[in-house]
């Protein structure tokens, strides 16, 4: 096996064992990077300065090839949200997590593709174009972070960083093989995470196996005075959490997740993995979230309405783009203002900034934001109620395995259901994450999602662990069918 | 102004008053918070809202919010939630302002003004946090405006009366009494030419006895305290001109233009503008323990109605003088201060009030500038009183020991300044002065005692000042019963 295909915890094994160093990951990595990024073009930049391995250099704990999203910000290094509106921009601070990663020796490739500024589930909508999936490359590999997941997926990367607003790293996790989580809202420090809605938006990892995403969310968790919303509660040691065994738990099934449109083949593999679990000692019940329907609908106003504000900065003052128009319309300023953004922004963003500014405006606000808040705290009570039967949900991660390029592209409401089981988990804040859990005929992967209470990650990685342990569908690599 | 504005309308007029908070650093980011610096020097990632950034609220801005609120007899909301108000401008970088919308810091307030019939009470409507936007130099570079940043995120309190003043001499009173409690609540520097106070009025009229409000202007670019007096005095007239003309008000922003000194209609005002307000996200809202807010509402200094009342009670101070002395908190300590060492009150006053003042405010600074200390003055009036010090003498004694921080009786020594008392040194004076004023003495023998002034006067001239006039009344009289 080559070097560039073992996850982290073998390679550090490896390391500690002497049999190979930190410099021979990197560069196998990289040297593969660059070859296979022809094909899949899951990054959009590279590092402008590549690590060093000099004498100089102080030892590095996790000397481990790392893809940043393109909306994780490292200084010095331009960050676009794969947007044309912030070409250019070099951001002079890292990210609190970028700078937890260069504490613990992480080796940062550059930044992989996206939705523009996270709006999509498919990394079509793109400013540099889409990303292919590296199981079949006429696919998308789900997004928004779809890059970060094609770059694990394919090898890219050991590593990768996404972010989750209502599903971007579970769903894209789920179409390329890999394992993704979303922590609880506040348990990773936002700062330095260009925004699409803060009240949803979550820094979490992308990783080939459990453990791997265990060590990394080791790295990035922890509450950070920079941002007041990340929350002050000690960051555990989550690979003790890595137990094969699932005696005692009790595990829900909501009904509500179980519809038309659901993929035959999806449901099989759940169904599968139930039995998997049970044979673990899982106890498993139906459990109901009866607020599931208005989901999407929720969030889509919520998560539109934010975006519509973050969104605001992007006005050609101070950096990134900025147009004049030729002749003068309206005033200097205004022109400048609405060339930019008229140029700036894909049609996607211009959709949601729109959406969100109507249910912002006064006249509207009652009866679409306040209303959306109003269904996001019943949603929430519904996880409250479930949590006190159940120790975790378990459901698919999306109703159909990955899609081919352009088949949605023109039907923003059907890509927004591709969101369907994502979008609940950021409305109430709870962790969750996706992970291989089979293939279908075509050859495509299935994601199972596990959702735990707010800040109950370990019993996350547990079950993850467990289900893990005793199936071989993270042993299957791209090219092996 | 007119004279029917009295007969047919009343004036209703509500002030809104923007107060930069004068904390160490910014509202939501570690930059320092100050006025003057190079453009842009003081800025960081979180005020210039690059993206990823995110604010942090500052406590001591809260906390000074806190002070105001209840110092304006406001109840606090212990619940902070913050929103965001949302407008494009390019001197606010994030294309919105982090504010408070409907749950501001405080609410239902009130400030007692002066009024001819006694005091009026002033309902405060709310007072709430928000941040500061930055300021566009406009002339430095041909056809483009420059963007100055170091303003941004400078904490704010906006604090919103009621409708509730009459006349544009109500709204002068409350801005002063307003302005001298903030700043004995040492939250600000309260200065209008700095931009740390900004004023804007609502002002409309209506018919008397009517309970509906009229249509209302908004009256901006009120640079004093003074402009807000002229323009409510003009927009006075201007409306009442319209509506006895039959026409209506048109609801719009009006530019107070001081040179011209009328308010003009500020072109196409952007009409229902909609900041689509919503709760800011990056803020979690939080409660604050009464426990906080009772601390702070120990901490309050003694405000100046309060101290009003008690000087004029405790030191039986004229309405006049201690409205006067409460005008800076130093000043009334410095005052309480001299009544430990002399029970001289009316003449510690009066030296306060004369010739301290004039020292203050022809030196243009302050009394903690000055190396004055209380038990010197008492002293001075002390030696007055003692007939060491002739008052003109005392006046020059008091200029150098502001001067020069001596005490007065080493000033005293040092200049020579002691009265001469002794009757012999004196004679000599009073016998020239009846000498070269005979007819002067013919008019005193003649019952004119009052001439006697005179030839204290004459003597004290003749003395340079030295002689203690006492002395030299009582020497002419003997003088002239002798003759």
């Amino acid at each position: 096996m080559n070097l560039f295909e073992h996850p982290a915890h073998e390679l550090l094994d490896l390391l500690k064992a002497q049999k190979t160093s930190a410099q021979a990951i990197f560069e196998s990595v990289f040297s593969h990077l660059k070859q296979s990024d022809k094909n899949i073009k899951a990054f959009v930049r590279l590092s402008h300065q590549l690590p060093d391995f000099g004498p100089a250099v102080p030892s590095r704990n996790y000397p481990i090839p790392i893809a940043l999203k393109d909306n994780i910000c490292v200084e010095g290094q331009e960050v676009t949200c794969c947007s044309h509106i912030l070409e250019g921009f070099k951001p002079p601070y890292d990210a609190t997590v970028t700078q937890k990663l260069k504490k613990s020796g992480a080796l940062i490739l550059g930044n992989t593709n996206m939705d523009e500024f996270a709006f999509g589930s498919s990394t079509e909508n793109s400013y540099y174009g889409p990303t292919r999936n590296p199981w079949d490359t006429a696919c998308v590999p789900g997004g928004s972070s779809g890059g970060s997941a094609a770059a694990v997926a394919a090898h890219e990367a050991v590593w990768a960083l996404g972010s989750d607003t209502g599903g971007s790293i579970r769903q894209p996790a789920a179409f390329c093989g890999v394992v993704g989580v979303k922590p609880t809202y506040g348990r990773v420090s936002r700062y330095g995470l260009i925004a699409f809605a803060s009240s949803l938006d979550q820094i979490g990892p992308i990783t080939k196996d459990v453990t791997d995403a265990a060590l990394l969310l080791n790295i990035i968790a922890g509450y950070d005075e920079r941002d007041s919303t990340s929350v002050n509660v000690p960051v555990p040691d989550y690979t003790k959490a890595l137990i094969n065994d699932a005696k005692g738990l009790k595990i829900g099934i909501p009904k509500e997740y179980f519809i038309e449109g659901m993929d035959p083949e999806v449901k099989q593999s759940i169904l599968e993995a139930i039995d998997v679990l049970k044979k673990k000692g899982a106890a498993f019940k139906e459990i109901s979230l009866p607020h599931t329907e208005y989901a999407v609908a929720t969030y889509y106003i919520i998560a539109t309405a934010e975006a519509s504000s973050n969104l605001a900065r992007y006005d050609g003052v101070q950096y990134g783009l900025r147009l004049q128009p030729q002749e003068t319309r309206k005033s200097a300023i205004v022109d400048m203002y609405e060339e930019t953004r008229d140029q700036g922004f894909g049609p996607e963003a211009k959709r949601r900034i729109m959406l969100g500014t109507y249910s912002l405006s006064s006249g509207y606000y009652d009866a679409y934001y306040l209303r959306g808040q109003k269904v996001r705290t019943l949603i929430k009570d519904d996880f409250d109620q479930a949590f006190k039967n159940c120790d975790a949900i378990l459901t698919p991660t999306a109703p159909t395995t990955a899609f081919r390029i352009g088949e949605k592209a023109n039907d923003p409401l059907s890509m927004y259901l591709s969101d369907i089981y994502t979008i609940s988990a950021n409305l109430a804040g709870v962790p969750a994450m996706s992970l291989p859990c089979g293939f279908s005929k075509n050859g495509l992967p299935i994601g199972l999602q596990i959702i735990t209470q707010s800040f109950a990650e370990e019993m996350m990685f547990r079950i993850a662990y467990t289900y893990e342990q005793n199936t071989d569908w993270h042993k299957r690599k791209v090219g092996q069918k | 102004m007119t004279s029917s504005i009295g007969q047919k309308f009343e004036t209703v007029i509500g002030l809104e008053v923007h107060l930069q908070l004068n904390t160490k650093t910014k509202i939501f980011c570690g930059c320092a918070n100050l006025f003057g610096a190079e453009p842009n020097s003081l800025t960081c990632p979180v005020c210039l809202g690059l993206p990823g950034t995110l604010p942090v609220l500052n406590k001591a801005a809260l906390l000074s919010a806190i002070k105001v609120a209840l110092a304006l007899n406001c109840s606090v909301n212990p619940r902070v939630k913050f929103d965001r108000k949302n407008y494009y401008y390019p001197d606010l970088p994030k294309g919105y302002q982090i504010s408070q919308y409907d749950l501001p810091i405080a609410e239902h307030g009130f400030v007692m003004i002066p009024v001819p019939e006694g005091t009026k009470k002033i309902n405060v409507k709310r007072a709430h946090l928000e941040e500061d936007a930055g300021k566009l130099v406009h002339d430095m570079v041909a056809h483009s405006s420059l963007v100055d940043y170091n303003r941004t995120g400078t904490p704010l309190i906006e604090i919103v009366t009621e409708p509730d003043l009459r006349s544009s001499q109500e709204a002068y009173d409350y801005l002063n009494i307003l302005k001298l409690t903030l700043q004995y609540l040492n939250v600000s520097d309260c200065d209008m030419e700095k931009g740390s106070l900004r004023c804007d009025a609502n002002i409309s009229l209506r018919e008397k006895g009517s309970t509906q409000l009229g249509t209302k202007t908004e009256l901006k670019n009120l640079n004093s305290f003074r402009a807000v007096k002229a323009s409510l005095e003009f927009e006075v007239h201007r409306q009442e001109q319209l509506l006895l003309a039959g026409e209506r008000i048109v609801q719009e922003t009006r530019l107070w233009n001081d040179e011209k000194q009328m308010t003009l209609s500020m072109r196409s005002k952007e009409e229902a503008h909609d900041y689509r307000y919503f709760p800011e996200p990056d803020l979690v809202p939080f409660t604050i323990d009464q426990a906080t807010i009772e601390k702070v509402r120990e901490s309050l200094p003694e405000l100046p109605a309060a101290k009003f009342d008690r000087l004029r009670k405790q030191y039986q101070l004229s309405d006049y003088d201690a409205g006067i002395i409460i005008q800076d908190q130093t000043i009334a300590d410095f005052f309480e201060k001299c009544t430990q060492h002399s029970q001289e009150i009316k003449k510690i006053c009066n030296w306060i009030i004369g010739p301290l003042l004039q020292e203050i405010n022809s030196r243009k600074t302050g009394l903690a500038e000055l190396s004055l200390k209380p038990q010197d003055l008492t002293t001075l009036i002390q030696r007055v009183e003692e007939g060491v010090l002739s008052n003109l003498s005392a006046k020059e004694v008091f200029a150098l020991m502001v001067e020069t921080g001596q005490t007065p009786d080493a000033i005293i020594k040092d200049k020579g300044l002691a009265q001469v008392s002794d009757d012999s040194a004196l004679e000599g004076i009073v016998q020239s002065v009846i000498g070269e004023n005979q007819s002067v003495v013919e008019q005193i023998k003649q019952g004119k005692d009052s001439a006697i002034g005179f030839l204290v006067g004459q003597a004290m001239k003749k003395s340079q000042g030295k002689g203690n006039p006492k002395k030299f009344g009582e020497l002419i009289k003997r003088r002239l019963q002798d003759g």
